[in-house]
């Protein structure tokens, strides 16, 4: 499969107090194009920083992304993007939420509203065109922000930790969800999670963080069987992976606890 | 509480709504217990009438005012000179609060000033700004100004800044400019907060009215005060303080309605 993201010795310092913190030492990623790619580690390990880099919220101190091909330089429409605050406009309905990011697209005005309806069906909101976002409920709200972030077809998702707030069973809803979407509309996805199940269930592919300095641990490639449903979680190999980078993680955590992070 | 009688203890719970009907006729009570007692005191002789005339004394002294014309004439000009000296004040403040909240740079240029300014005593500004403005409505206007403006404008700085950041980089990964996403997310994102902020600010207007009309006024609300403590007019500087303050809780009454008709979107669930 071709390539879609290259991620080039790319490291970020902060500034903390004047002194510089290397929150990520040195990430060496590809990604192949329409790769359902999941991102785990502690926090601290510098995976919402690697995925705002990549959204172009944020700049790399070292190293380059790039894009097929083109190194990134900010934020762009071939990149949708979904954070874990609902960041919904609260004085536009659900439907203008999602016609709101069209704004920039050349399709007309019957093509728009063609792509908003077919979006809000997608993430099952029908009927809830006309409503508030503070009239809605988290997952709902969330729900909302998928189809805002896919509405202008952008070739690549960026997700951090877009379920985090969320209940367990709401969360598993939007599991199986996403999966029937990213199915339908076939994007280049990568998911920040701290969920080790949700990253598994999710992904074709996990890379598991490192912690401070953030760098690549593991990187293993998930070969369960799709379509995928909510009893997988339960088969012999997910429980293998999940074995593997557990391990991982509770390594890393307990590295932090003998530094004095935690 | 519909099915099961209302029982006393279910007011005295943490954060718990209570009908809406007695939630509103509590209000009034604490008003009702005042004027009865500063009637009964009165009736009973225990306070001169010259320290402290009676409610009927008060209410005539309004009526006898509103009969020569002098209330509404007085009421009108307060309520232009708070309306000019807020208007002022907000027209300046909104965008310059706007600025600060979103360009540090604004923000470290002005706020050590206003931070400054904002703590200067009106009082005290008085004869400067006679020196400036004269002796007319503009000295009245600028009073007002100074009284709002400084704390008005820190106000709108820190409603902007309180928007959830992730709302511009969700506008930034949709592709809109810095200046589209000032005026077509942070403003709107914002402007529930800054209304509040407008009904907060007018209120102060109100309370410096009486400092605005202090020296060099014939006429207004806060005037016809400070003339009666020449007279000793017990009676009329006790309905001019209670009049202000039926007018600033109209005022807010009518921000409130206004609020909440502009930002449906801002209520709760249903």
């Amino acid at each position: 499969m071709a390539e879609k993201i290259r991620i080039e010795r790319v490291g970020k310092d902060f500034d903390v107090d004047g002194r510089a913190m290397v929150a990520i030492s040195e990430i060496d990623l590809s990604i192949a194009e329409n790769q359902f790619v999941s991102i785990v580690g502690t926090s601290g390990c510098g995976k919402s920083t690697l995925l705002n880099m990549i959204g172009g919220l944020d700049e790399p101190t070292r190293g380059r992304i790039l894009i097929d091909g083109q190194e990134v330089r900010g934020p762009g429409r071939d990149r949708g993007f979904v954070f874990q605050s609902y960041t919904l406009f609260e004085w536009m309905t659900v439907e203008e939420n999602i016609r709101f990011a069209l704004e920039k697209s050349a399709l007309s005005k019957a093509e728009k509203s063609e792509m908003v309806a077919h979006f809000i069906e997608a993430v099952g909101l029908s009927g809830f065109e006309k409503a508030w976002p503070k009239q809605l409920s988290g997952g709902m709200k969330q729900r909302v922000a998928i189809a805002r972030a896919l509405v202008y077809k952008p070739s690549i998702l960026l997700m951090d930790e877009p379920f985090g707030a969320l209940d367990a069973q709401t969360r598993g809803m939007m599991q199986e969800l996403l999966l029937q979407i990213w199915t339908d509309h076939r994007v280049t996805c990568l998911f920040v999670t701290h969920d080790v199940d949700e990253a598994i269930f999710l992904a074709d592919r996990v890379v598991v963080l490192g912690s401070r300095p953030g760098r690549v641990k593991r990187d293993l490639m998930v070969d369960l069987p799709r379509p995928r449903a909510f009893d997988l979680v339960t088969a012999p190999e997910f429980m293998e992976t999940k074995r593997l980078i557990l391990q991982d993680i509770r390594e890393e955590t307990l590295k932090l606890m003998a530094a004095g992070a935690h | 509480m519909p099915g099961h009688p209302f029982r006393l203890r279910e007011l005295f719970r943490l954060r718990k709504e209570i009908p809406k009907p007695l939630y509103t006729a509590s209000g009034f009570v604490l008003p009702a217990v005042l004027i009865l007692l500063w009637w009964a005191v009165v009736q009973a002789g225990l306070i001169r009438p010259l320290f402290l005339p009676g409610p009927g004394a008060v209410l005539a002294e309004g009526w006898r005012q509103l009969e020569k014309g002098i209330l509404l004439s007085d009421a009108a000009v307060s309520i232009y000179r708070i309306v000019a000296g807020w208007l002022t004040a907000t027209v300046i403040a909104v965008p310059v609060g706007i600025l600060m909240g979103n360009f540090r740079i604004f923000e470290g240029l002005l706020s050590p000033l206003v931070s400054t300014l904002r703590y200067v005593p009106v009082v005290a500004l008085i004869p400067l700004t006679i020196l400036w403005a004269g002796i007319g409505d503009g000295q009245k206007i600028l009073i007002l100004f100074i009284g709002t403006f400084f704390s008005q404008v820190l106000m709108i700085m820190d409603n902007v800044k309180n928007i959830d950041v992730s709302l511009i980089r969700a506008g930034q990964t949709l592709g809109f400019s810095n200046a589209e996403i000032l005026r077509r997310i942070i403003l709107p994102a914002a402007a529930p907060a800054i209304w509040d902020t407008f009904r907060i600010t007018i209120g102060w207007t109100w309370t410096y009215l009486v400092v605005a009309e202090l020296v060099a006024a014939s006429d207004g609300l806060g005037r016809r005060i400070m003339d009666a403590q020449r007279y000793m007019a017990t009676q009329t500087i006790l309905f001019g303080t209670l009049f202000i303050g039926l007018l600033g809780l109209i005022t807010d009454w009518l921000f409130k309605k206004i609020g909440q008709r502009l930002f449906r979107w801002n209520e709760g669930r249903r």
